[in-house]
């Protein structure tokens, strides 16, 4: 499991170097866990700019154990190639706050579903071009979506599955038969 | 056989079953027959091989001899990889690759099914994550297995004849050894019988709609990937997989 930032060996050489050491305008020790919340919500999806990984659901803790910060994500996807770059934003962001050596979590339990993705996160979506999931995960059935995807486009229902995977593992492929136009839809796990 | 040797035995298998046909449908990058089927593959490879490192990194941990997932990967040779012999199976035409694609996500998604109830809490975590993708991966094979097999005569020839070709590979899938029932009566793995019954009525049930007729039941079926004992094809794989961490050990920028 990636572990970043590791604090026990880096405590010997801690300060040594200035770019270790916190801006000194930081004041991590006012920093309370709503605050690190709301810093998490500057932190983007790199695959989906719209919306932050708050809103799409991915970070599950966020705890104070004395001055270690520890922060539990989730991948949305098993490979997913962004979850790496994903982490090095988040500490990148909390050690500009002043946040030193924040240790990335990785939990796989329980798996991350798209009913995890805010109601803000899934009306952002569809402002930028991607149908939000549509039903809730446990209804999705083995053999068929039977739920009706609307253009994010037009707002028509008149759409059609192009294939069952897009650009990128989170995202199937649609056309809307109304305004003709392709779009993403954000699969429903 | 301790439990824990078992365990890591069948850890192997899966990451292994993962990473060598997510290694097998990445050959298809750049040469696919449509667009579409070209990013659904890589799609399906990308999960395959994001489950593998889940399964590698526990496995790492239990064998703990100072090997990370990619010296699993990139150092070991065939006779110590434990995939089944289907995914290790070449591409061939398209009907080959949806046919190979169907059985073994047949197999997968029963086997993570089970899984997800797992008395070991880490493959039960790892497992619930992978049948949510494993889920996507049996819709769209089994679909591709029924168009192609209801399709026209050319497509129901060939969809019959990647049916009659992988048959031999899939005994294994189902035929379990010393370890699944090891796995099994630890709670940990499936129940070999159901797991087989199931995936023997999946696969009649959709190669019936396909209106293809399934290999027989007593076949003579090729195993030994368990064991690493397999068919040519792996070595071929390996050689390409595995040839930058061969040619230049350790380093660290490519």
């Amino acid at each position: 499991m990636p572990q970043h930032g590791d604090s026990a060996s880096m405590s010997a050489l801690d300060g040594l170097i200035a770019s270790d050491r916190a801006p000194t305008n930081a004041r991590p020790d006012l920093l309370t866990e709503d605050d690190i919340w709301a810093l998490l919500q500057e932190v983007k999806d790199p695959e989906v700019p719209a919306i932050s990984v708050v809103e799409l659901g991915i970070i599950r803790a966020v705890h104070w154990d004395g001055k270690e910060l520890t922060v539990d994500v989730t991948p949305t996807y098993s490979g997913c190639p962004a979850t790496e770059l994903i982490e090095e934003l988040i500490v990148e962001a909390l050690r500009d706050a002043g946040v030193r050596n924040p240790t990335i979590n990785q939990v796989l339990t329980p798996a991350w579903t798209t009913d995890w993705i805010t109601t803000e996160g899934k009306e952002k979506l569809r402002a930028f071009g991607i149908a939000p999931p549509e039903t809730s995960s446990g209804k999705m059935s083995l053999l068929g979506e039977s739920a009706v995807i609307t253009c994010p486009h037009c707002g028509s229902n008149d759409t059609e599955r192009v294939s069952e995977f897009g650009s990128t593992a989170c995202k199937a492929l649609y056309r809307c038969k109304e305004c003709l136009e392709p779009f993403d839809y954000f699969k429903c796990i | 056989m301790t439990q824990t040797q078992a365990l890591q035995e069948y850890l192997l298998r899966l990451a292994d079953s993962d990473m060598i046909l997510g290694q097998r449908l990445c050959e298809l990058c750049g040469k696919a027959p449509a667009l579409e089927e070209e990013m659904a593959l890589m799609n399906t490879a990308l999960d395959l091989i994001g489950q593998a490192r889940n399964w590698y990194e526990y496995v790492a941990e239990l064998i703990d001899d100072g090997r990370d997932p990619d010296k699993l990967v990139f150092r070991r040779d065939a006779h110590d990889y434990r995939n089944l012999l289907l995914t290790e199976q070449p591409n061939e035409d398209f009907a080959v690759t949806m046919g190979r694609q169907f059985f073994f996500d047949v197999w997968h998604y029963f086997t993570l099914n089970s899984l997800a109830r797992s008395s070991d809490e880490r493959i039960a975590g790892i497992a619930s994550k992978a049948l949510k993708e494993a889920t996507y991966h049996l819709r769209r094979s089994s679909e591709w297995v029924k168009r192609l097999g209801d399709g026209t005569e050319e497509s129901h020839r060939r969809m019959q004849d990647a049916v009659d070709i992988l048959w031999r590979f899939t005994g294994e899938l189902i035929t379990p050894d010393d370890t699944d029932h090891a796995m099994a009566e630890a709670g940990i793995g499936p129940d070999p019988e159901p797991l087989a019954q199931d995936w023997r009525g999946m696969v009649n049930e959709v190669l019936t709609q396909a209106t293809l007729t399934p290999g027989a039941e007593d076949a003579w079926m090729y195993m030994g990937g368990k064991h690493g004992e397999h068919t040519e094809h792996l070595g071929f794989i390996l050689a390409e997989m595995q040839f930058l961490q061969r040619a230049y050990p350790d380093a660290t920028t490519w």
